[in-house]
């Protein structure tokens, strides 16, 4: 079968702003994809194009085998979109949100009342129920967001951020039902901030300023990085960092409880040995080792180095 | 599922909202009750009661029986006496008083001759409904009751459909008109730019509920108040200013159905160029002032300027005006008012066909 989505040279621009430079996507289908990438990178806008919300401003769509936004209505029927901001009605109870949607999206009588109560059992919504939406928690109203998108069972689900304001226990059970639904052959496509959520997806892009830095399986992502990661223990880490900043090659620097996390360039050679060089004279206690990249890395890596070679494509 | 029903769960969830508006349910009723009290009781064509000063050079018998003449009158009330031109002056220049009358102390030679005007009245310009008073003044037979001259009597008017000449019977079907302009055009215009700026209508927009769907089930509920409204005014406007409906009820509703089509269709406009409801509510605005000055329910439409009478072509409570006044006061019937309908229709479609050529279900 053909790819859930397929996306050639996409760009949109808002007159001088540039959302998205010139993308290319290859979205499998029945697997979670994932956008990681920092605010105003563009994934809500490449979301809106893949819909038929926006029109890009060059290059090609075809979401389930059909051009958009030429033939968005059709693609609008197999498809579950939610949004990034909570768009339900806040003056409707749950229930009520539910019966519209079902309606709007055309479910005859029986499935709908059917579908309405599956949906409220299966996210949980019963005891909220008869509540208004405004009303709700972060994560009942992520549930209701969702449960309403999935409600005409669609083939290609479009999350945009769905776990920004929900707690991490609501997270995991969020992401469980994202996997069931995976199981039954829905396609989805989530947007996130999360390096956790991130972690879950098949396969993720990373996306910075309107480009897509880095591209495949978590895992690829992490063996294929653009850098070497080593990790320094030390007494005075203050004095470490200090002798770190003077190196050309160092691109980042986070401190994770007693110990610096380093990010290398990976042309510079031997980086171990010039990282200890730099460390002899001011903290000579300090203990360098080379680690494996963490997802983290791979998008501190693929986005925060504007300027580095690091925002060439990785894979 | 049937094109009907999509439209039908729009109309439902619309109403279920509305209804649970508490405000916005109170200004259904509150603004046609409120307006119609307001202006039923305040606007009054009728002037009585003007303050008046007199200034009596002549103090003959004759020039005091004038003054009782002119203060029988009711149009006139409160007359004071000024000692000199210059006090009248001061007086008129106060404000105390809004009329200001000088009988010369020539007065008897005057009549006489008759070639001198006999009295000399002076009416505060700065008040529009005194100029009035002044033209009825000069039409009084003030000079046959002196009984030296024989005095041409002044044209009668006979006023049809209104005998008592009451304001109210020209204010209940007018203020019907303006209400619905008022709640009409901001309540569509404002509902459908909340969605947008609330961001449910990206939502709604990725779902396959047609434009035509979405409009017509937002409209509907619409409809349904401003026919309420409607009912409401005609209803408080015969219990409380005792004005009935000469013409057919029918008649009546069908004429303001396709008013209410119309200026829903105009808040329907606006809302496809508003991103906010503060900006729909400055159109709305820009759109009902020229409609309430412009539609004869303020001035009279033969007398505003060429242009303005243009724009008011355009308006359709100027229409609307027409065929209510027609309907509820002369008893004419809708088939009388072709012209007016039409026009109406003409408004409806071609703001229809704007909206709906604007509307698209994008973001951009
Ligand atoms: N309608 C618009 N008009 C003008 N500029 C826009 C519009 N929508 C998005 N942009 C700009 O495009 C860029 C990308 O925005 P987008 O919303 O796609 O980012 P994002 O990755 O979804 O960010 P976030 O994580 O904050 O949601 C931003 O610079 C934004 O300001
Ligand atoms: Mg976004």
């Amino acid at each position: 079968m053909s790819a859930a989505i397929t996306a050639r040279g996409l760009a949109r621009r808002f007159g001088p702003v540039v959302a998205v430079a010139g993308i290319d996507l290859d979205v499998p289908r029945a697997q979670i994809y994932g956008f990681l990438g920092p605010n105003g990178s563009g994934k809500s806008t490449t979301i809106r194009m893949l819909c038929g919300l926006l029109v890009p401003t060059r290059g090609t769509v075809s979401v389930l085998g059909h051009p958009v936004p030429r033939d968005a209505e059709v693609v609008r029927r197999k498809l579950g979109y939610m949004t990034q901001r909570f768009s339900l009605w806040d003056d409707l109870t749950v229930a009520e949100n539910l019966d519209f949607m079902a309606r709007v999206y055309g479910l005859d009588r029986g499935l709908r009342c059917e579908r309405v109560a599956a949906r409220i059992a299966g996210y949980a919504l019963g005891a909220a129920a008869g509540q208004r939406a405004g009303t709700l928690s972060g994560g009942e109203r992520q549930r209701l967001a969702l449960a309403a998108a999935t409600l005409h069972e669609p083939e290609l689900l479009l999350l945009d951020e769905p776990t920004s304001a929900v707690d991490p226990q609501s997270r995991r059970d969020f992401w469980e039902s994202l996997f069931a639904l995976v199981a039954r052959g829905t396609t989805i496509l989530v947007s996130t901030h999360y390096m956790d959520e991130a972690e879950r997806c098949h396969r993720l892009a990373i996306l910075d300023r309107g480009r897509i830095s880095a591209e495949g399986t978590p895992r690829e992502l992490a063996r294929d990085i653009d850098a070497v990661v080593i990790e320094i223990e030390a007494e005075d880490l203050l004095a470490a960092r200090r002798a770190l900043a003077a190196l050309p090659e160092v691109r980042s620097v986070a401190q994770l409880g007693h110990r610096l996390h380093v990010l290398l360039s990976r042309d510079a050679a031997e980086p171990g040995r010039r990282v200890a060089a730099a460390l002899a004279g001011h903290c000579p206690d300090a203990r360098i080792e080379r680690v494996g990249a963490t997802l983290e890395d791979v998008f501190v890596a693929a986005t925060r180095l504007k300027d580095g070679p690091a925002t060439e494509r990785v894979a | 599922m049937s094109w009907l029903e999509r439209l039908a769960a729009i109309a439902i969830k619309e109403t279920r909202q509305l209804a649970r508006d508490r405000i916005t349910v109170g200004l259904i009723v509150g603004i046609p009750t409120i307006q119609l009290l307001l202006f039923g009781y305040a606007i009054n064509y009728d002037v009585r009661d003007v303050s008046t000063v007199v200034l009596d050079q002549a103090r003959t018998s004759l020039s005091r029986r004038l003054v009782g003449d002119l203060g029988a009158t009711q149009v006139l009330g409160g007359i004071r006496q000024a000692g000199s031109e210059a006090g009248l002056r001061r007086a008129m220049q106060r404000g105390e008083a809004n009329v200001g009358i000088v009988i010369p102390a020539d007065l008897e030679r005057r009549i006489a001759e008759g070639r001198r005007p006999a009295l000399q009245i002076l009416v505060d310009g700065s008040q529009p409904a005194l100029e009035n008073v002044a033209q009825g003044l000069g039409a009084m037979p003030l000079l046959r009751r002196a009984g030296e001259l024989p005095a041409p009597k002044p044209v009668e008017i006979l006023v049809a459909y209104n005998p008592e000449r009451r304001t109210a019977v020209q204010i209940v079907p007018a203020l019907c008109g303006v209400i619905l302009t008022m709640t009409m055009v901001v309540f569509t215009a404002s509902a459908i730019v909340r969605e947008r700026e609330r961001g449910n209508l990206e939502l709604l927009i990725t779902t396959p509920v047609t434009r035509g769907q979405l409009m017509a089930g937002k409209l509907l509920p619409y409809v349904a108040i401003g026919l309420i409204q409607t009912t409401l005014i005609l209803l408080l406007g015969w219990w409380l200013f005792d004005v009935p409906v000469a013409g057919s009820l029918v008649d009546l509703y069908l004429g303001a159905l396709l008013f209410i089509a119309a200026s829903l269709s105009l808040g329907l406009f606006i809302s496809t160029l508003a991103q906010t409801q503060f900006q729909a509510m400055q159109m709305a605005i820009v759109t009902m002032l020229p409609s309430i000055l412009m539609s004869g329910f303020m001035f009279p439409f033969e007398g505003m300027p060429a242009i303005a009478q243009a724009i008011a072509q355009v308006l359709p409570l100027t229409h609307f005006n027409e065929i209510i006044r027609g309907i509820v006061l002369r008893g004419a019937r809708l088939t009388d008012m072709q012209p007016e309908l039409a026009k109406l229709a003409v408004f409806l479609v071609v703001m229809l066909a704007l909206s709906v050529a604007r509307f698209r279900k994008r973001l951009d």
